[in-house]
């Protein structure tokens, strides 16, 4: 058993669900199990927390924290760190937390392991795996000192129970000085898409260079909608300017680890795979029989995705109804 | 202005990799060797940057084995004027690296900028360009795909989730980590190659800037390549009977629809 903290981020008063899989991994698995809030008037998302099972939920709010930045989101960790003295710090691999863990990191003289698959805890020690070379490859990740150990997890590496509605926090508050921050967010640009981003949901459909033009990607977007998946894309699909560059799933775009991933008309080349190999279900709809991605899927489907495409829409309703 | 740039050179990504005999890393044996992708757009902005401004000069720096001196010589090829070879053992992990070029980089006379990719292509840590910047006790923006100048602000795009882009305004010195967008990397000319192999690589052993191997908090162990998949399941049939089967064995069997 182990006292662990975990990081709950949160844009908009809308917490991360990568962050409470890791809230309800450590609870089930025994530990003294802490959530630190850090924003602005973020109270209202402290019952979640213990809902997915922490003993106890931190705040750390100030007006300065309503937009993150990487210099003052990790002073407000140091805060938490140094207020509930952990021996383990977890947090999603996101945008975000992959850009300011480093900071807490050397602030609070901490080793971190970013972006593992699989977690276990092995005593007071975190057990860790993460991919290398592109996927190509795992590794287990060791921590050679004795000090406080810090891990980010890739989103859906873990899933996520029931929530227990029942349950309730009792916030603590934790300070932190924000004086003499050097950088400022001037503005939030937001994207507009009404789906979920290609590295959080649970399932993505993505389209390759065989959609042949943009509006086609409407029945990839039909299938998606009955699901509530995310919509992906191969770079040659990118390139031809059918979908935007952050929808890009891959080694030059996005790393991705669904619990499922549909790939329509995309062939498998290694580069694909590089950035959707970690995720738990493959299925592959292809017209060619020898394309690669067939190695690599648990279901196949050789046909016209124009035609099957749209038959899975009409199952997945079934389904959902 | 003295702008850096640290490039990492790391497998190229269609090669085949095998794991070495104890599983400690890969066999490097035949390895096509080339700068990792996202450190072309850190050399690229700042090579840029000094075409924009009198008297700047770029220096670039990679850590690692003697190898990397290649990858050096690629970038001095593109147009850098110095470069620096940290001289550091291939199995340092992203803590001993940082605080290798970070330990550098504060024996250099001044430093403004310094440019990263956001994400080595291998590895892909996303921890080296922040420990550096919180080593030099500086600020750090990554992913950025756009940057603004004016003077030594600087006002960066950078992208986070949902296709939402983050505006964020900061002044020089900064580490900035590069990603895709941010311009459209140069080819090193043919006798630009020929002039940079001549080009002096100054070199900076660990033990001139105080980091050794105690500096080192992981280890990566038990590499493998990932375990041979059993053929998925083919569904045949026409499209309809496809669909049905797919979904079925999506919601009753893998149970993630
Ligand atoms: C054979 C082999 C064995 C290894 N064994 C281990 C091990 O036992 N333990 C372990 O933790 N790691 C090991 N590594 C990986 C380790 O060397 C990582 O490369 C290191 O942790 C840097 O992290 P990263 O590549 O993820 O960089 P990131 O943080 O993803 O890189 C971001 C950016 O930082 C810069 N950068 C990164 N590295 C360098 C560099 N060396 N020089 C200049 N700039 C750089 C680049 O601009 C890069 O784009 C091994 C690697 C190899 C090839
Ligand atoms: C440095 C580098 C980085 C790269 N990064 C990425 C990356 O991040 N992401 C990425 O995806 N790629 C990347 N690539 C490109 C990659 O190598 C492939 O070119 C690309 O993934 C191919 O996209 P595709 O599968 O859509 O197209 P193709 O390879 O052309 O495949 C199209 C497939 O559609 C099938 N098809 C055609 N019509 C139909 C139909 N009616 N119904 C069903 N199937 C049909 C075909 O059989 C074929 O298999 C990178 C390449 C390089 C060199």
């Amino acid at each position: 058993m182990a006292k662990v903290l975990v990081f709950i981020e949160q844009r908009e008063g809308k917490a991360k669900k990568a962050s409470y899989e890791l809230v309800a991994a450590s609870a089930a698995a025994g530990n003294e199990t802490h959530a630190v809030i850090i924003g602005d008037s973020v109270s209202g998302l402290a019952n979640e927390s213990a809902q997915f099972g922490a003993n106890q939920v931190h705040l750390v709010q100030d007006a300065a924290l309503k937009l993150y930045t990487a210099e003052s989101y990790s002073r407000a960790l140091l805060a938490a760190i140094k207020t509930v003295n952990p021996e383990i710090v977890l947090a999603a691999h996101t945008p975000m937390a992959k850009e300011f863990m480093p900071f807490v990191s050397v602030m609070a003289d901490a080793a971190l392991a970013t972006d593992c698959t699989s977690l276990t805890f092995n005593g007071g020690k975190l057990a860790l795996k993460r991919p290398v070379y592109s996927g190509k490859a795992s590794a287990e990740v060791e921590f050679t000192g004795a000090g406080m150990q810090m891990a980010t997890i890739r989103p859906n590496s873990i899933g996520l129970p029931k929530p227990d509605t029942s349950k309730t926090a009792d916030p603590g508050s934790i300070s932190v000085d924000l004086s003499g921050l050097k950088t400022k967010i001037l503005e939030v640009v937001k994207g507009n898409s009404a789906r979920p981003d290609v590295t959080e949901a649970a399932i993505v459909v993505s389209g390759g260079r065989s959609l042949k033009n943009a509006e086609n990607f409407k029945i990839l977007e039909d299938l998606a909608d009955t699901v509530g998946a995310a919509v992906g894309a191969s770079r040659a699909a990118v390139d031809a300017g059918y979908r935007p560059h952050r929808d890009q799933v891959g080694q030059t775009g996005k790393v991705v680890s669904p619990s499922c991933y549909i790939a329509c008309g995309i062939s498998g080349a290694i580069q694909h795979l590089a950035g959707m190999r970690s995720s738990k279900v493959i299925v592959a709809i292809n017209s060619d029989p020898q394309a690669p991605i067939f190695q690599i899927a648990d279901y196949g489907i050789v046909g016209d995705l124009f035609q099957v495409v749209p038959a899975l829409t009409t199952e997945f309703k079934k389904i959902k109804e | 202005m003295n702008l850096y740039v640290c490039i990492k050179q790391v497998p190229d990504t269609e090669t085949k990799i095998k794991v070495n005999g104890d599983g400690s890393g890969i066999d490097t044996a035949g390895i096509k060797w080339i700068m990792s992708s996202y450190d072309e757009f850190g050399v690229e902005e700042a090579l840029r940057l000094k075409e924009k401004t009198p008297g700047a000069t770029v220096t670039v720096v990679s850590a690692g084995p003697d190898r990397v001196i290649e990858t050096l010589r690629t970038a001095l090829a593109m147009g850098a004027d110095n470069a620096i070879h940290v001289e550091l053992p291939e199995t340092a992990d992203s803590a001993m690296t940082a605080k290798a070029i970070a330990g550098t980089l504060k024996k250099e006379a001044k430093v403004d900028l310094v440019f990263f990719g956001k994400e080595a292509l291998d590895v892909a840590a996303s921890q080296v360009p922040q420990l550096v910047a919180a080593h030099l006790g500086i600020p750090a923006v990554t992913v950025v795909c756009g940057i603004e100048y004016a003077g030594s602000n600087l006002k960066c795009k950078r992208e986070i989730e949902g296709g939402s882009f983050e505006m964020v305004e900061v002044a020089a010195p900064v580490v900035i980590a590069g990603s895709k967008g941010l311009n459209e990397p140069r080819y090193a000319t043919l006798p630009n190659i020929m002039k940079a192999k001549k080009k002096e690589v100054k070199a900076v052993k660990l033990a001139d800037i105080g980091v050794s191997a105690s500096d080192q908090k992981i280890k990566m162990k038990n590499l493998q390549l990932p375990p041979p998949k059993q053929a998925g399941k083919k569904i045949d049939g026409d499209a309809g009977v496809q669909a049905q089967q797919l979904a079925q064995a999506l919601h009753n069997e893998a149970k993630v629809i």
